[in-house]
């Protein structure tokens, strides 16, 4: 299935999460990640979604989303060029033998070691979604215990912002 | 000066223009119920049942063009108007609920009579609103309106804590700010010239047009587009009325009971101009088999509603008036007379089935009947099944919003109290209700609203004992299984009369036309029952899961068929 990210700056309602979310499940769209948090507007919130499914659908995803009022603009970044990121936490099982090979690979990705028990080391990973998912396929062996991911965060690169009005 | 919430919302109510409310009181209403004789301005019809009180706005907004607003007290009540505002959302009603809430404290904690409303009524509404602060209530009263009215119209729910009515606040401070939603209304030059360039070119044209065209008062601008370039117009359910029914170059409706000739002609049409219509399945039948050959002109005021059901070949999204004014200016005057001696050819061969009959009454006399006694002046109101189809099909609508009906969510017992809503907003009107026997008894009790209030409006029962359609489609695809469709009852003689509301029951052909006289010249509400034959069908009729042309047959067609 193809992924799509769309990005949509929203007001910060009570609610505006719930109707998002009840419009992909009563519409069946696919989400595979979402994110919100504040923008650099007060007031503003903005999402960044990865949905999954061919361009008609995602047509769809998008003129749905901004049909709710409290919704501000929605961008498709498909065919733009944009940086996308995601946060990562892992926890890995370790021991006196492993500890020294998962500190290495993580430092190669870059990752930070942030919390480190007997047992088991927390790792802090940020990236595109393809480095992130090596960095777990590489740590798999040794016995992944938990992970918590932020889901995908992404932005147009250069002069065009996602600030202006509705697309339609 | 301080106001309270009660004062507040009755302010802005009529400060947008709001003269009726359709209502139930309840716990949490009483400040409000106790508020609303200061403002004799603001009319409150007591319906019997909060189902009434939101078609009945539904049936206001639709005959008069304004928002309709209804009013329930927490919990049940506000659980209550659900169908209606599905029912408004669907067929893009402006409507706006009004519910009451649990005060403040009590939000959350399972207390009597709290039900999370805004969030049931999430997927049913335009927007909705929960008030959490007095203050803001005057600018949510202005927004939900507002919202309710433009772009694609629907209804809008304000669910208001028993507290915010009583709380008062400094009405100074009330200042309402500017409206975020403002839909686009002028279609993209581009396609504009494009649509026009397509329609000049075009061969087999055809207009399928939609409600959008009553709700935005385009029906001028149709006619124009349509005798310009000589475009016979083919109507959704919800469209009847868009364009003169009398009109030569009208088809009629579309869909799985529209007339085959229309449907025929979509199907070899080689550009379609679809206009404030969203493709439902039952105009377009299987989306994969709909006009494979047309160029498709989509324009609708909702982006939304453009490459959901069906891909089209040049969207446009604006307002319908605006941008067929356009269209129409652009395009060279051109006929089609070749393409439209074919669609003659094919509704010479396909008439309408026969409205006489033989010893029993049919249901399409009936209609028929109505429509020449009034001449078509009146508004027909119908809930959904066989009469709604009989209604669509023999009753000639030539006037913009004179045919209201359950489109889109096909709800039973629509009809009497969306009728008692159309005359309480167009008094000056006669107001047919055409109800089934079986939709009748969903809405009967609003017989009590409409005899308190003296609401005059007219109905006719197409009584034939069964749910009609449902009949209709198990004689047909279920062996003629007919599980839980056959009704036995009430006398519905008896039944006015308990209400105080005169009735006459009508069996036989000449009888009809002096039963529906009678009712005319009544002062107030009148009923007939009209016992018509009970298992006549519905035709044309489209298979079910086929595309637009594969008809159902009647049996006597088939053997004549096989002879």
């Amino acid at each position: 299935m193809e992924k799509h990210i769309i990005t949509a700056l929203v007001e910060d309602k009570p609610g505006v999460l719930n109707r998002i979310a009840s419009l992909f499940r009563r519409r069946g769209f696919n989400i595979q990640s979402l994110a919100v948090g504040s923008s650099e507007q007060p007031g503003l919130s903005r999402m960044t979604i990865v949905v999954g499914g061919n361009s008609r659908v995602v047509e769809q995803v998008r003129k749905q989303l901004a049909k709710l009022i409290e919704v501000i603009k929605v961008s498709d970044l498909s065919g733009e060029s944009f940086v996308s990121r995601e946060f990562v936490l892992i926890k890995v099982k370790t021991n006196r033998e492993t500890r020294g090979e998962i500190i290495q690979l993580a430092e190669i990705f870059r990752a930070n070691i942030v919390d480190v028990a007997p047992d088991s080391l927390i790792a802090e990973v940020t990236g595109d979604e393809e480095k992130v998912e090596s960095l777990i396929g590489l740590l798999r062996r040794f016995g992944i215990k938990e992970i918590a991911r932020t889901g995908c965060l992404a932005m147009t690169r250069g002069e065009r912002s996602g600030n202006g009005k509705h697309l339609l | 000066m301080k106001k309270t919430g009660a004062q507040i919302l009755c302010e802005g109510l009529i400060e947008r223009g709001v003269e009726v409310i359709f209502g139930f009181p309840g716990g949490v209403l009483l400040p409000l119920y106790d508020t609303l004789p200061q403002y004799p301005e603001l009319r409150h019809i007591l319906v019997r049942h909060e189902q009434g009180a939101a078609h009945a706005a539904d049936g206001y907004a639709r005959a008069t063009g304004r928002a309709g607003v209804c009013l329930a007290t927490s919990g049940p009540g506000a659980c209550n108007l659900v169908t209606g505002i599905a029912n408004a959302y669907m067929d893009s009603s402006p409507v706006v609920a009004i519910t009451g809430q649990v005060a403040r404290p009590f939000i959350g904690k399972d207390a009597f009579q709290e039900t999370d409303i805004t969030g049931i009524t999430l997927p049913i509404t335009k927007h909705n609103y929960l008030v959490l602060e007095t203050e803001e209530l005057a600018q949510i009263i202005e927004e939900a309106f507002h919202i309710a009215l433009e772009g694609r119209p629907g209804p809008v729910l304000i669910d208001i804590p028993r507290d915010v009515f009583t709380e008062e606040v400094e009405a100074e401070k009330l200042g309402i700010t500017n409206h975020r939603y403002k839909p686009k209304t002028g279609g993209h030059t581009v396609q504009v010239e494009k649509a026009a360039k397509t329609i000049d070119s075009a061969r087999r044209p055809i207009i399928i047009s939609g409600r959008g065209i009553i709700i935005s008062h385009a029906a001028q601008e149709l006619t124009e587009l349509s005798s310009k370039a000589q475009i016979p117009v083919t109507t959704t359910l919800l469209g009847i009325g868009s364009f003169p029914g009398s009109s030569p170059m009208n088809l009629g409706m579309l869909g799985m009971h529209g007339a085959k000739h229309a449907n025929l002609a979509v199907n070899n049409a080689d550009v379609i101009i679809a206009v404030g219509m969203r493709f439902d399945d039952r105009a377009t039948a299987r989306f994969d088999s709909f006009a494979s050959e047309a160029k498709i002109i989509h324009i609708d005021i909702d982006p939304a509603e453009i490459g959901k059901n069906i891909a089209c070949t040049i969207p446009i999204v604006g307002d319908a008036r605006v941008v067929l004014r356009e269209i129409a200016r652009l395009i060279q005057p051109q006929t089609h007379d070749g393409w439209l001696s074919q669609i003659r050819e094919w509704q010479e061969e396909h008439p309408l089935p026969d409205v006489e009959g033989g010893e029993e009454l049919l249901p399409q006399y009936v209609i028929r009947k109505i429509w020449e006694v009034t001449g078509g002046d009146t508004i027909i109101v119908t809930g959904v099944g066989q009469h709604q189809m009989w209604a669509a099909q023999h009753f000639t609508c030539d006037r913009p919003g004179s045919f209201i009906s359950a489109g889109g969510l096909g709800t039973m017992g629509f009809e009497l109290p969306a009728a008692m809503g159309a005359k309480v907003g167009r008094p000056e009107e006669t107001v047919w209700c055409i109800a089934g026997d079986g939709g009748f008894q969903m809405t009967i009790q609003e017989l009590a609203t409409i005899a308190q209030e003296n609401i005059g409006v007219k109905v006719a029962v197409i009584d034939n004992r069964f749910l009609g359609m449902v009949r209709q489609w198990q004689e047909f695809f279920y062996d003629e299984r007919y599980v839980a469709t056959p009704l036995s009852g009430p006398d519905l003689m008896k039944i006015a009369e308990a209400y105080g509301i005169s009735s006459q029951r009508v069996g036989r052909r000449e009888e009809v036309v002096p039963a529906i006289r009678r009712a005319m010249e009544h002062p107030g509400p009148f009923i007939i029952d009209f016992i018509v034959r009970s298992e006549e069908n519905v035709y044309p009729m489209v298979q079910p899961g086929g595309s637009l042309t594969d008809f159902v047959e009647p049996p006597s067609k088939i053997l004549s068929l096989l002879k």
